[in-house]
């Protein structure tokens, strides 16, 4: 049961929220000009590393907002979460920080 | 009264028993007793019994080994007051009327349920402690007087651990219970065993409220608890399990850890034994022969393995207890029970002189402690092993968990107390309290011996070295799986199944890694241990079920007319977590009979159901329009307030994600309809799309499924049912043309009816306020009683909508399958530049002729009706497998409109075999069924206006 | 009575299994790693194909992945042709594996029910059973009753909350155990020839002018002439080397075991409503194992609400398991592709094979995925079996969508 820090509500049990997979990944421009195999990869290739991962989280019985969070697949340690919409963090920042204070 | 008859080896005085209050218990047939703070094992030691079964692999005699929840022999199953598997022991306290029996490796399931209540409760503090020994103990009342939310778990019923089986600070380890009792943020958990530790310092434990109490449980309070530990820092006092070593005949019942049986004297007044033989490969050890010598158990000698022993052994010597340094223990005899051991020289792993025996009834061991590791391993913690300690100590975790005491390889109490202060101080920020001065014994070096050698009399090598006792695991077993090529921990557990058992290798394991590193010439270090898992002890089912079992085990939802659809002889359908109404049969009726009728009503009078399951969505905002444009496949722009759209969504993917309706209610204000079990996730999807993809649109969505109640009315006579309700709408099909909606009264009750249909009849949805619901269902049952008016269930809404075609997402869809493949070719823009699914429409795979496509299908006999699910082929003769299969059946009812049995399928290009025989095999027949059209009912659409 | 300790009916493993060689530096194939199927593929590697110059290598210890941590469940029942005809043939392998391996597998074929809750799961249901013998995979619908008779401990009771409206059952369907079955393929690689290379980490794969040249590892570069993936979960991470992004997806899977109970259960239960999958094992321990954690991890462990979740799960169904106990937990990593079927595949990448996302169920394949795959490195081409599932449907849509059976009802 990992311990979310929402950036709205604050942190909770992992319980609380859906997870949305990789951040990041824009709906393309134009579908309709995409070769098969570009859409293919839109519609079934994420990423999936070993280490930190920007995903989607939605505090669905909390304040049912999505937002973004940098995770190590390795450890599940969370490193950094962040509002959707706002630009990518690497995790690093939260280097040194209680996450949860 | 002090009833100690039948208790031969109960000390006349002492322990933390209460004499006052003797216990009755049967083990294997026969009758003992003992008092209250007692466990079963030192209840049966008392009364004599040291066997206590017979070893799983081997059918060798086996007896209580340890005094605590390591231990490997003395698993029982308790028959009263309630049937429970394998139960240690040591574990069980013991109370009045407990029956409890041996057993042969596996215990027995009780055959009728459990009365017992389960619980959970969640809780959070700065501090958790595990152990309430003298370590766990200090760290909790230096955090508890610093104003820190602390919670000190330990599983004995009394705080002490180690303490308890000691005769140290007394008064002490007392008055710290009361202050931890009394401080407001700390909450003390006797009973309690944490056994899992998970990310993010998330704990389980268990508490066990009432088993003590054998018969006598109030019934209302939960035998078992399970506690959600949430903790900022986490302080594991877990102390230190000792182990054994591996000799010949090791495994007699007699062979007891040294820690154990000094548990037994001082804290229990038991002596489990007359006359003693002590094996040591450390200090430990002779603290345990003096307590036990001083309850007047004879030491035969004590056995150490080291040449040089140091001031214990002096100590020893002055108390006249003969020691023998450099020797060790080489086998032992007895039938059920130790009678002899026999000693020799011993000197770095060779034997240097010929044996001794001693008359014993008692073989005392310790080869040294293992700290209890296991929670801080979960938690992510690494281990290393101590050449020095010869065990396994903490080296580091990521979580903010800190190891104190033994569990840190600390030995001796004044150096535990310190610690257990100190980490408290550091992990809340406060100071470290005042302690009782206590200056630990000088100790000397323990050497690691993990194997004495056998002696060439005995002539079993090491058939009887055991280093599993529970699974019948011995050194020869180990050197047959290094022998074989093994070299992991991981597979000589695999190979052997050491380190499996019910005690999960608590006293093995580190023997088994340290006799394998001695048999391929290895370091322990390098070896290391097996990983440990949750939990540390096991844990019950039905502690874990909690109460979420029963009707509690999903929430069961109900519109607000279910008492009605009950009181009326609904037989209820689950969908999702609803209760729907299936159908009402009326006068033992069958429900092909019942369905009949409904459907007879809805298409030659007038019927209603109950549709307020249906998802209801209000999406608003000056881009509601675009949003939804977005997800649905056709276009909801255009569509005029005051009317209705039928519209599908996809997913990404293309393939059909959900339908229902959507209504105009103004120019930025829409209402959605979705189908009962995907309301919460088409509600979820739509929240995605616009949170993470459209921020930029003002949308707002709301789920209003539960505050509006839909009753749909259906047949020719509703437009007559409805006029006289609602005398304020116009109903004619002029006024109020199919797929409006019109915000009126019906019976008094403002409503907003629609005029939408699901079965191709004249039809309205009637939404009101919830709680208006059964209001209107009574005004509309009452002015419809003399037109016919029946209600209907889900079944006939099936049937109804199947007869003109209309598809179910779930039933006639499967993930596979696009709007197109329905025939829904028309409910997908061609215009719109994109939608939810166009790009993957646009794949070949999706363009194929031959998808299976969404058609009607007609056995040609008539009164046939095929079961759904039933494959399609294409012969009137099977192959051998593999048959080709074209389809299968997805919908399939009898229709009295029809007169009739009939289907939907989904077939491979379905749509060019219109009019072709195809085959259904049924139960080993073939039954010939013909294409057609999904639209068998009014195909032309002339009943829609009544 | 005198009942058998449980364990006596163990068989003994061999006196020899595998030997322990240092790594060579070249190869014809490199399996990359040494879980069952990467095992079955070196398997049959040699016995059908000749290919003897090969190395499997794994990271730790032989089997110590999915292999060692899954339920052992083996069926064959699902519902289309493609998924049918590879697990199919992977249990008809099964029927002969122990003789073939000449090594006890404790395969036993106690039947698997597939349990239907709601109305829509009694469709789906008997679509599957009517594929299925269509397919040639034996199946059977049973009313409640019929499910009481196979298995007398499920509560068939109309009145719990979510009842047992009937069952599939697959009579050939069964379990074994795990270890025996990676260490009889070991054994039999080993004396082919194959070099088992155990603590061997692959760190790089080697690609020159679009061709697969050898690997590097945490024990020197390897050259080899083929290089076939074989890591389950892991699977991203080392495609990810030679520069393929996959469809996939890994998630923590947990599984359980109780202390050793006499025999209640004789077969395999499982239930995709009321999430819990059962069997007992030979020497008497429920086996246990449920859904997968919604976030993706290397942690190979778990939440525990999971387990709890389960545990209420099984006691609906299984009521008298109210005071086993719970033993020991474990998670695994399960590389999940978007239509819940495998990838057997060629690569971008000249002699560079896939073999993954198997997700939950890879264990019962094992012997089935190592034949395909073997002969997909030896020919160079996907086996007729393998063919439907290559990296390729993932472009044009044709995936094999074997998560039907989860969809909604109205």
């Amino acid at each position: 049961m990992l311990l979310i820090p929402c950036p709205w509500c604050g942190p909770r049990d992992e319980a609380e929220y859906t997870y949305g997979g990789q951040a990041h990944v824009p709906y393309p421009q134009d579908p309709a000009s995409l070769p098969d195999e570009e859409w293919g990869r839109y519609l079934f290739h994420r990423a999936n590393p070993k280490g930190p991962h920007a995903e989607r989280w939605c505090h669905t019985a909390g304040c049912r907002r999505w937002f973004n969070a940098v995770r190590d697949t390795a450890t599940n340690q969370l490193l950094a979460v962040y509002r959707a919409g706002e630009p990518r963090l690497a995790g690093g920042e939260a280097n040194g920080r209680d996450l949860f204070a | 009264m002090s009833e100690t008859t039948g208790q031969p080896f109960r000390l006349p005085e002492g322990g933390r028993i209460h004499r006052d209050e003797p216990l009755r218990f049967r083990f294997d047939d026969a009758e003992y007793t003992g008092f209250r703070g007692d466990t079963l094992a030192s209840a049966l030691l008392a009364g004599g019994v040291h066997r206590t079964g017979t070893s799983v692999r081997l059918g060798r005699p086996r007896g209580i080994f340890a005094a605590g929840s390591e231990e490997p022999n003395a698993v029982h199953q308790i028959e009263e007051p309630f049937p429970e598997p394998m139960l240690t022991a040591t574990t069980v306290e013991l109370y009045d009327g407990l029956v409890a029996r041996s057993l042969p490796g596996r215990g027995r399931l009780a055959d009728r349920p459990d009365p017992a209540r389960y619980d959970a409760r969640h809780a959070h503090c700065d501090l958790l402690v595990v152990g309430a020994g003298p370590a766990g103990l200090a760290a909790a009342a230096t955090a508890a007087r610093a104003g820190a939310r602390v919670i000190l778990a330990d599983e004995q019923p009394e705080l002490g651990g180690s303490l308890l089986a000691g005769r140290e600070l007394p008064g002490w380890t007392r008055e710290i219970g009361e202050e931890l009792d009394a401080a407001p943020e700390v909450r003390v958990l006797r009973r309690t065993t944490v056994f899992g530790h998970y990310d993010d310092n998330y704990l389980l434990a268990v508490e066990r409220r009432t088993n003590h109490l054998g018969a006598h449980a109030p019934a209302h309070l939960s035998r078992e608890r399970i506690w959600r530990i949430r903790a900022r820092h986490v302080i594991l006092a877990t102390g230190a399990h000792e182990r054994s070593l591996a000799f010949a005949g090791n495994d007699r019942p007699g062979v007891m850890l040294a820690g154990a049986a000094r548990t037994y004297a001082v804290r229990y007044a038991v002596v489990p034994g007359r006359r003693a033989v002590v094996l040591t490969t450390n200090d430990s050890a002779y603290a345990a022969a003096l307590d036990l010598a001083a309850a007047g158990l004879e030491i035969a000698a004590v056995v150490d393995t080291r040449p040089q022993p140091g001031t214990w052994a002096q100590r020893a010597e002055q108390a006249g207890i003969e020691v023998l340094p450099g020797h060790a223990v080489v086998g032992t005899r007895g039938d059920t029970h130790v009678t002899s051991v026999t000693v020799a020289g011993y000197a770095e792993g060779r034997l240097t002189s010929s044996a001794r025996q001693f008359t014993a009834d008692l073989l005392l061991v310790s080869g040294g402690w293992n700290p209890v590791l296991q929670l801080y391993s979960q938690a992510g913690g690494r281990l290393r092993f101590d050449d020095a300690l010869g065990c396994f100590v903490p080296d580091g975790c990521r979580q903010a968990v800190e190891a104190v005491g033994s569990a840190n390889g600390t030995f001796g109490l004044g150096r535990c107390l310190a610690e257990g202060t100190a980490a408290a101080a550091r992990a809340i920020a406060a100071d470290p309290i005042p302690l009782p001065s206590f200056t630990d014994e000088p100790s000397s070096p323990a050497i690691q011996v993990f194997v004495v050698p056998g002696t060439d009399a005995d002539g079993d090598g090491d058939h009887t070295h055991f280093v599993d006792l529970q699974r019948d695991v011995t050194v020869a077993d180990l050197d047959r799986a290094t022998g074989a090529g093994l070299g992991s921990v991981e597979h000589l557990k695999r190979y052997t199944t050491a380190g499996t058992a019910h005690d999960q290798g608590k006293t093995s394991g580190v023997l088994t890694s340290g006799v394998a590193a001695h048999l391929m010439g290895a370091r322990i270090a390098e070896l290391g241990t097996t990983t440990f898992r949750p939990p540390y002890t096991p844990v019950s089912f039905a502690a874990l079920a909690g109460r979420d079992r029963g009707a509690l085990h999903d929430p069961v939802r109900v519109t607000p007319l279910h008492d009605w659809h009950a009181a009326h002889g609904a037989v209820f359908e689950n969908v999702g977590q609803w209760k729907r109404p299936w159908y009402y049969p009326q006068d033992g009726e069958s429900m092909d009979a019942a369905v009949q009728r409904e459907c007879r009503a809805a298409r030659e009078g007038v019927a209603f159901m109950d549709a307020s399951t249906l998802g209801k969505i209000d999406v608003q905002g000056p881009d509601a329009a675009t949003f939804l444009d977005r997800l649905y496949t056709n276009m909801m722009s255009t569509l005029k307030t005051g009317m209705i759209r039928y519209g599908v969504m996809c997913r990404a993917d293309g393939m059909v994600f959900d339908d229902g309706t959507v209504a105009r209610i103004a120019e930025d204000r829409f209402l959605a309809t979705t189908t009962t079990g995907n309301a919460a996730a088409v509600l979820e999807w739509m929240e995605e799309w616009l949170q993470t993809e459209w921020p930029e649109l003002r949308v707002h969505l709301t789920s209003v499924t539960e505050q509006w109640a839909t009753v749909a009315l259906a047949g020719p006579l509703s437009r007559e049912l409805l006029a006289g309700l609602a005398p304020r709408l116009a109903v004619d099909a002029e006024s109020f043309p199919f797929m409006a909606w019109r915000d009126t009264k019906v019976a008094g009750i403002p409503a907003r009816v629609c005029r939408i249909s699901f079965s191709g009849e004249l039809a309205y949805e009637i939404n009101v306020l919830g709680w208006h619901a059964p209001a209107l269902w009574d005004a509309l049952y009452a002015a419809g009683r003399p037109l016919g008016l029946t209600p209907y269930g889900t079944e006939t809404m099936h049937v109804l909508r199947a007869e003109k075609g209309y598809p179910i997402v779930g039933q006639d869809t499967d993930g596979t399958v696009t709007p197109q493949d329905l025939g829904m070719g028309w409910v997908v823009s061609k215009k719109k530049p994109d939608y939810m699914g166009k790009r993957s429409h646009a794949r070949a795979e999706s363009r194929r002729p031959d998808r299976k496509h969404l058609v009607g299908l007609l056995p040609d006999d008539p009164a046939v009706v095929l079961p759904e699910g039933t494959q399609l082929v294409a012969g009137s003769r099977l192959p051998e497998p593999p048959v080709p299969m074209l389809g299968h059946i997805t919908s399939s009812y009898r229709s009295a409109a029809l007169g009739r049995g009939f289907a939907l399928g989904l077939v491979r290009g379905g749509r060019d075999r219109m009019g072709e025989r195809l085959y259904a095999p049924v139960g080993g027949e073939l039954v010939p069924v013909t294409v057609a059209s999904p639209v068998l009912y009014d195909p032309e659409g002339a009943r829609r206006d009544g | 009575m005198n009942p058998r300790p449980p364990g006596a009916d163990l068989p003994e493993h061999p006196d020899h299994l595998w030997r322990d060689p240092e790594p060579g530096r070249s190869y014809d194939v490199v399996i990359v790693g040494g879980g069952g199927h990467g095992l079955a593929t070196a398997h049959y590697l040699a016995r059908n194909h000749g290919i003897t110059d090969v190395a499997v290598l794994e990271r730790g210890w032989l089997a110590g992945g999915n292999m060692a941590r899954n339920t052992t469940i083996i069926r064959s029942n699902y519902l289309w042709d493609e998924s049918a005809g590879i697990y199919e043939h992977a249990l008809k392998l099964w029927e002969g594996l122990e003789e073939e391996l000449d090594y006890p597998l404790l395969f036993s074929q106690r039947g698997v029910l597939n349990l239907a809750h709601s109305l829509q799961d009694v469709r789906d249901s008997v679509r599957r059973v009517e594929a299925n013998r269509l397919n040639g995979v034996d199946a059977e619908w049973l009313d409640p009753q019929q499910v009481k008779e196979v298995c007398p401990i499920v509560e068939i009771s109309p009145d719990v909350r979510y009842p047992v409206l009937g069952a599939t059952y697959q009579p050939r369907a069964g379990i074994a155990k795990h270890d025996h079955v990676a260490w009889g393929l070991a054994r039999s690689a080993d004396a082919a020839g194959i070099d088992i290379v155990q603590n061997c980490e692959v760190t790089g794969i080697d690609v020159s002018g679009g061709r697969v040249t050898g690997v590097r590892t945490s024990r020197g570069t390897i050259a080899a002439g083929k290089v076939a993936l074989c890591a389950a979960g892991h699977s991203s991470v080392l495609a990810d080397m030679a520069g393929i992004p996959l469809p996939l997806q890994s998630h923590p899977l947990q599984a359980l075991v109780s202390e050793l109970l006499e025999p209640v259960h004789p077969t395999v239960v499982m239930s995709n409503a009321v999430h819990v999958y059962v069997s007992q094992a030979h020497k008497g321990e429920l086996v246990m194992g449920a859904g997968i954690d919604a976030y993706t991890s290397y942690t190979q462990r778990g939440a525990f609400h999971i387990i709890e979740r389960q545990m209420a799960a099984a006691l609906e169904l299984f009521p008298i398991f109210a005071r086993a106990h719970v033993l020991r937990t474990w998670g695994g990593i399960v590389d999940v592709t978007p239509d819940a079927s495998p990838i057997i595949s060629l690569t971008p990448v000249k002699n560079l094979y896939l073999n993954c996302g198997w997700g939950t169920g890879g264990f019962k394949a094992t012997p089935g995925a190592g034949w395909v795959y073997a002969h997909t490195i030896a020919h160079d081409t996907p086996h007729p079996l393998a063919a439907p599932f290559t990296l390729d449907r993932f472009t044009t849509g044709a995936l094999v969508d074997e998560h039907g059976a989860a969809a909604v009802a109205h």
